[in-house]
């Protein structure tokens, strides 16, 4: 009973940091599913600002059922994403960086300039609670099971194509277009879920929680995690959303560690924490040694 | 009134294009989009505004003072940072993210050292008397921000085409390897280009911090994401291309205030951004070369 108790109160504390794990790693996969194609796409915040407007919305508004909810707020980025994917998807590199940071910055500005539906600055208040814990499990394993299928598929190792060089994917007959439109859509639905979970779990949202930060927060996730696996993200995940409460005693600084952690990892680690094939070379390592 | 805001429109546009000469500079040589250039900006006005309080130095003596500052900052970031990340050959993506993460520690450290609310410059350090020219009123810092980013300009400029660091630098932008071969000192070069691009930085940063009458830890942002597109409108690397993109988007966004109104304003920037890469994916002015197998 006591540990029943002992649990009753932790969960109540910090019920919405665990869960913010799940949303913070659903985040980090939607942006490596950009990366694993070899595009630095930085529109995920905005996909999930919109997926979290959208789904509050038709909850709010509409008086949708949850499940209607989530699958509008998959949809709408989805389809935002085919769109501005059309034009923007032709460009390489840092311009590809670029554009989709503008599109973000053009999401926020429409968003606090809409105020009769989006409440501009004020943003949206009194969204219903209905992010349970298992819905959060559930789209978690969800999204990392179909990502794990997909890395094994045809569809992954062209990904891996033509991340390593692009105009060689290309001539091997491999379609290169759709399927970076492929990575960019299935991104930007994963960062709707993100995005609706988490607004019906923090019951407030506003235009400047999907900003240029956000962005870069999902970014710096995935590229500490590493994103020669699944797993990296998540670890990513994990450890960036802990770090603000590790870090708590340093109140106004804190950000200042999370910008040095991300220019070490970049500097020390450049495959990120977790690196299977770093692991594997390791453990392997070990066995040989052991049978000497 | 339309030669007013034809005159606030080139003024706004020199601003921009101010920010963005430093900015193009490192891309141009480096080949870094360095997105700690906000940050940096933020730096040499912060800079600047402790010169002047503590000290009670004359403008110039800060803007000097601001320019040294942030100059030196941008000398540690390339010795610190893009210095190991060149040695190891990372892809061009990788400095960018450690910049991210340079200009965040950058804000946050300002933050906590002086707080997030606004600060100024004292009021009596330039004089606020506008001069009135046929019809147009003139301030002083309007006057000093236009000659200034053309000064700017046209020294950047001659000193790329005319002089011997000028040839060197823009061997190292075709290649780094081959300038090396042929006994350019690299390194060197790469430093004087991170000193000048971020000290023009932290001057910028003093006279936008003047024009906005307005310091605080994240000024450099909003003016980096402008600095951004318009770097990108005027062809990445490219100077004359940063000074025409710059006053281009003053003239549309004083214009599009004028006749469609004030609450889309931010964005014009990117909207025209989407639209120019939409038609030229390399900027407007941009003749970037793609791969050929």
């Amino acid at each position: 009973m006591g540990l029943m108790d002992s649990f009753d109160n932790f969960w109540s504390i910090y019920s919405n940091l665990v869960l913010s794990l799940g949303t913070a790693s659903l985040l980090a996969l939607s942006i490596y599913l950009t990366l694993s194609c070899g595009m630095l796409a930085m529109a995920n915040a905005a996909f999930m600002g919109i997926g979290a407007y959208a789904s509050a919305l038709l909850t709010m508004n509409a008086g949708a059922p949850f499940p209607v909810a989530i699958a509008g707020g998959m949809a709408a980025p989805a389809v935002v994403a085919l769109l501005i994917g059309l034009p923007t998807l032709r460009l390489s590199g840092v311009y590809l960086a670029m554009a989709t940071l503008a599109f973000g910055e053009v999401v926020r500005i429409v968003i606090l300039n809409t105020e009769d539906l989006t409440g501009g600055a004020l943003g949206l208040n009194g969204i219903p609670q209905s992010t349970q814990w298992w819905h959060v499990l559930l789209a978690l394993l969800v999204t990392l099971g179909v990502l794990a299928r997909l890395r094994r598929s045809k569809i992954g190792r062209a990904f891996e194509a033509i991340k390593e060089d692009e105009t060689a994917a290309g001539l091997m007959g491999i379609d290169v277009t759709a399927h970076k439109m492929l990575a960019f859509v299935l991104g930007g639905a994963i960062a709707g879920l993100a995005g609706t979970l988490n607004a019906h779990l923090t019951f407030f949202i506003g235009p400047n929680e999907y900003g240029f930060d956000r962005g870069v927060e999902i970014l710096t996730m995935t590229i500490l995690g590493g994103i020669n696996s699944l797993f990296g993200p998540v670890v990513g995940a994990v450890i960036i959303t802990l770090l603000p409460e590790l870090l708590r005693g340093l109140k106004d600084y804190r950000a200042v560690f999370n910008g040095l952690i991300l220019v070490v990892i970049v500097l020390f680690l450049p495959k990120g924490l977790w690196d299977p094939a770093a692991v594997r070379r390791r453990l392997g390592l070990g066995a040989k040694e052991a049978a000497r | 009134m339309l030669e007013q805001q034809l005159f606030n429109a080139l003024s706004l546009g020199c601003v921009y294009a101010l920010f963005a000469l430093g900015f193009t500079l490192v891309f141009g040589v480096l080949g870094v989009i360095n997105l700690s250039h906000g940050a940096v900006f933020m730096v040499g006005a912060y800079a600047a505004l402790e010169f002047i309080t503590r000290l009670h130095a004359p403008l110039w003596a800060a803007i000097l003072f601001a320019f040294a500052f942030s100059g030196a900052v941008g000398v540690l970031i390339d010795r610190l940072v893009l210095r190991p990340l060149r040695a190891r050959g990372a892809p061009h993506l990788i400095p960018m993210i450690a910049t991210i993460g340079l200009g965040l520690a950058m804000n946050s450290l300002v933050q906590g050292l002086f707080g997030a609310e606004n600060q100024r410059f004292p009021s009596d350090i330039l004089p606020d008397r506008a001069i009135t020219f046929a019809g147009v009123s003139v301030t002083v810092l309007e006057l000093g921000i236009i000659l200034v980013s053309f000064a700017l300009m046209t020294v950047l400029l001659y000193t790329l085409k005319r002089t011997q660091i000028g040839r060197a630098l823009r061997a190292i932008a075709e290649s780094p390897k081959a300038a090396g071969l042929l006994g350019i000192n690299v390194e060197g070069l790469f430093m004087v280009t991170s000193l000048v691009a971020a000290g023009l930085g932290g001057v910028s940063g003093v006279l936008i911090g003047l024009y906005s009458n307005a310091l605080f830890p994240l000024m450099g942002q909003p003016v980096m994401h402008k600095g951004i597109a318009v770097i990108i409108l005027g062809g990445m690397g490219d100077i004359r291309g940063a000074m025409l993109a710059g006053l281009f988007l003053g003239f549309a966004e004083v214009l599009s205030v004028a006749y469609i109104g004030s609450t889309m304003r931010d964005a014009v920037a990117f909207g025209l951004l989407f639209l120019v890469l939409l038609v030229r994916p390399k900027g407007l002015f941009g003749s970037v070369q793609e791969r050929k197998v």
